[in-house]
């Protein structure tokens, strides 16, 4: 039955049965695994913790608006083999010098099984993922210019991470398992501060936990702060020494955890409204 | 079983379809599942559900699906009526917990069960009337009527199972059928984009420099051109006032939205009361106005610039305003419905968006201007169906409501 291994986590990642569950479908049926959920839940740190769970190379391809399908495959560098031919440099003749793969064409070249990260696939052009369809469909492509066939040895493991900030085509989702990571549970949150910060006073974790969930709950803030936000504030506040917090106007380092001056400005006004409607 | 459920999904607008049937088939055949309901739910939820606005209705299939497989009321009911006729013998109660069971006689309680499962159509938890659990209803488990009816077997402890994880329902925010969201909106406007290569030479066009240094028999030519650049320019006109003011708030989000979106060339807003006459107002307070012949001449097809047309408004009105002839001096013998044929005629690609709700769009001025202007709900939904028909620019199809 299990002829593939099983994905648990790691040390420094925690997981949940719905989230490992998802990466043992994709890793089974060898479908690219498609994760989403607020920013700072750790989606791109899972590629990391897939690579290291199964001891494989991890390549990763950040996706930017200029990002095109084509890029991910091969790069044919016209503008250096005009150069060199011009000026007698290199074998001209041979194209292949001049065929650059981009990570989509290392991970099918590579000769053993990769784990690929395709990292906020969203930011690209709207079309990007359809142009994508029949390459992780097939784990395949062809070089136009030589004629060469470039196809997986070992079927890539895919992870590609969005933020939603465009819909992906259907025909694009349907060929993905997909994965909506939830804002963790107080349990689970604390578990993944200790992983983070071992060691750390468990008084000071319970307090910094508490305010930020405090802060999370305020409806004013826009732009509500999650994991990643907490970690850093914690490292911030461990490396100042700083032994206890509370939800009070002051909060030592809140830029760390409110990133828009409007949140800052929101914080600052409800805590000031709590403390009048108080006294 | 499994493909009533696949049939519950598509009941709930869940793409779903043989590919996925397909898919969860091979992972059970794998053995992915781990032989557990938990398991399957973790599956199924992974590669039949595509976007987590959908993870909801998916937990609500779920529990109409799967609810027999672990415990169904309804289908025990025969079962329940012979419990209520061989009670068994209770523990010790104190006085007051008695009082509570004379209060209820053994008849009139099967009597309402009958009834209640007859009534009951999905799960209820926490309550004190429906079969379910943890409530106070006379009928369900783990709960707290001493003279209650236990249905389907006591409450095993530890981690929650799959039903459990169905029924709590904790994706219910992203529905999107619920409320708009401006960032919901953006990503649907998103789409209204257009590129053309406009703007400074800074991009290195390959076939042309191929080319030209070809025709310089072999001395390097390089050839530039613009890059692709957004080419969108959008008329946004809102209703206000009146009918309109329940709705206040959506529209609002949709014009904060809009106006966020940078990515247009051109964004115009205008607004309108009721209907669009001979003329549309720059302010929501009904200052500036323009005249909508002078909008077409400047922007409609013939202009030469392509603009898409959006309008907001609940189209609710008395027949006369539609009909009528409210509009500016020069204009007076123009209906409202005229003046809405005349845009839909110089802007192909337009749409309305009303935030009434779908069913109330029969019979009333929304359904005569429903023919004029494709008509979309004013949700997530409606609104990336409406940027669709905008982006695919199908000519005078209206919607059939």
């Amino acid at each position: 039955m299990s002829e593939f291994r099983r994905f648990r986590g790691t040390d420094r990642y925690l997981t949940s049965d719905a989230l490992e569950s998802a990466v043992n479908c994709a890793l089974a049926l060898g479908r690219p695994l498609l994760v989403k959920g607020e920013p700072g839940t750790g989606k791109t740190l899972l590629a990391e913790a897939i690579a290291e769970a199964m001891q494989l190379p991890l390549l990763t391809w950040h996706v930017k608006s200029t990002t095109r399908a084509q890029d991910g495959l091969y790069v044919y560098d016209t503008v250096q083999r005009l150069y060199d031919s011009r000026f007698g440099d290199g074998d001209v003749k041979d194209i292949r010098q001049y065929i650059k793969h981009g990570p989509l064409g290392q991970a099918f070249a590579s000769s053993g099984k990769v784990v690929l990260l395709i990292d906020e696939v969203d930011k690209a052009d709207l079309e990007f993922p359809n142009d994508l369809l029949h390459e992780l469909d097939r784990m395949r492509f062809r070089v136009n210019e030589t004629g060469d066939e470039v196809a997986a040895k070992e079927r890539p493991v895919v992870i590609i991470t969005s933020n939603n900030e465009k819909e992906l085509p259907d025909a694009f989702l349907r060929r993905c398992v997909f994965h909506f990571i939830d804002f963790p549970d107080k349990e689970l949150m604390k578990n993944i501060v200790a992983v983070h910060h071992p060691g750390l006073d468990r008084q000071m974790v319970e307090q910094a936990m508490a305010v930020f969930y405090d802060i999370r709950e305020m409806r004013s803030i826009r732009k509500r702060p999650s994991t990643s936000e907490l970690i850093d504030w914690i490292a911030v506040l461990k490396n100042a020494g700083i032994a206890a917090v509370k939800l009070e106007r002051e909060l030592p380092f809140l830029g760390a955890l409110l990133k828009k001056e409007q949140d800052l400005a929101a914080y600052a006004d409800q805590l000031a409204g709590g403390r009048r409607f108080r006294s | 079983m499994f493909i009533d459920f696949l049939y519950e999904l598509r009941k709930r607008k869940v793409p779903v379809g043989t590919q996925e049937a397909v898919a969860v088939a091979e992972a059970l055949a794998k053995g992915l599942h781990e032989s557990s309901l938990e398991g399957f739910y973790q599956v199924a939820r992974a590669l039949m559900i595509h976007s987590e606005q959908h993870l909801d209705d998916f937990d609500i299939a779920f529990g109409v699906a799967f609810r027999g497989a672990q415990a169904t009321a309804i289908e025990i009911t025969e079962e329940l009526l012979s419990w209520l006729k061989d009670p068994k013998p209770m523990r010790e109660l104190s006085p007051e917990e008695r009082a509570m069971i004379e209060a209820l006689d053994l008849e009139t309680v099967r009597e309402m069960l009958e009834q209640r499962l007859r009534e009951q159509k999905e799960r209820h938890d926490g309550g004190n009337r429906w079969v379910g659990t943890g409530g106070t209803s006379p009928f369900g488990r783990g709960g707290e009527n001493p003279n209650g009816i236990n249905v389907g077997g006591s409450t095993g402890k530890g981690k929650g199972g799959a039903m459990q994880s169905a029924d709590a329902r904790k994706y219910k925010p992203y529905r999107s059928d619920a409320t708009l969201e401006t960032r919901q909106i953006e990503v649907a406007l998103r789409k209204l984009r257009l590129f053309a290569r406009d703007g400074a030479e800074q991009e290195l066009d390959l076939d042309k420099t191929i080319d030209e240094t070809a025709r310089n028999a072999g001395e390097l030519e390089v050839v530039v051109r613009p890059p692709r650049r957004n080419n969108t320019r959008v008329i946004l006109m809102m209703d206000v006032g009146g009918s309109m003011e329940p709705h206040r708030e959506y529209v609002q989000q949709l014009f904060t939205a809009a106006r966020r979106a940078t990515h247009w060339k051109e964004l115009r807003t205008y607004y309108f009361h009721n209907c669009v006459y001979g003329k549309l107002w720059k302010t929501d307070g009904f200052q500036e106005s323009v005249s909508v012949r002078e909008l077409i001449n400047e922007c409609g097809k013939h202009s030469g610039r392509s603009y898409k047309l959006v309008l907001c408004g609940d189209a609710l009105m008395a027949p006369y305003e539609l009909m009528g002839f409210a509009g500016v001096a020069e204009d007076d013998r123009v209906t409202g419905i005229e003046w809405l044929m005349h845009l839909r005629e110089h802007f192909e690609r337009s749409v309305w968006l009303n935030p009434e709700h779908p069913r109330g769009w029969k019979g009333n001025t929304i359904e005569a201007i429903a023919k004029v202007f494709p008509m979309f709900p004013l949700t997530v939904e409606g609104l990336s169906e409406g940027v669709d028909e905008i982006v695919k620019g199908r000519r005078s199809r209206a919607r059939a409501v």
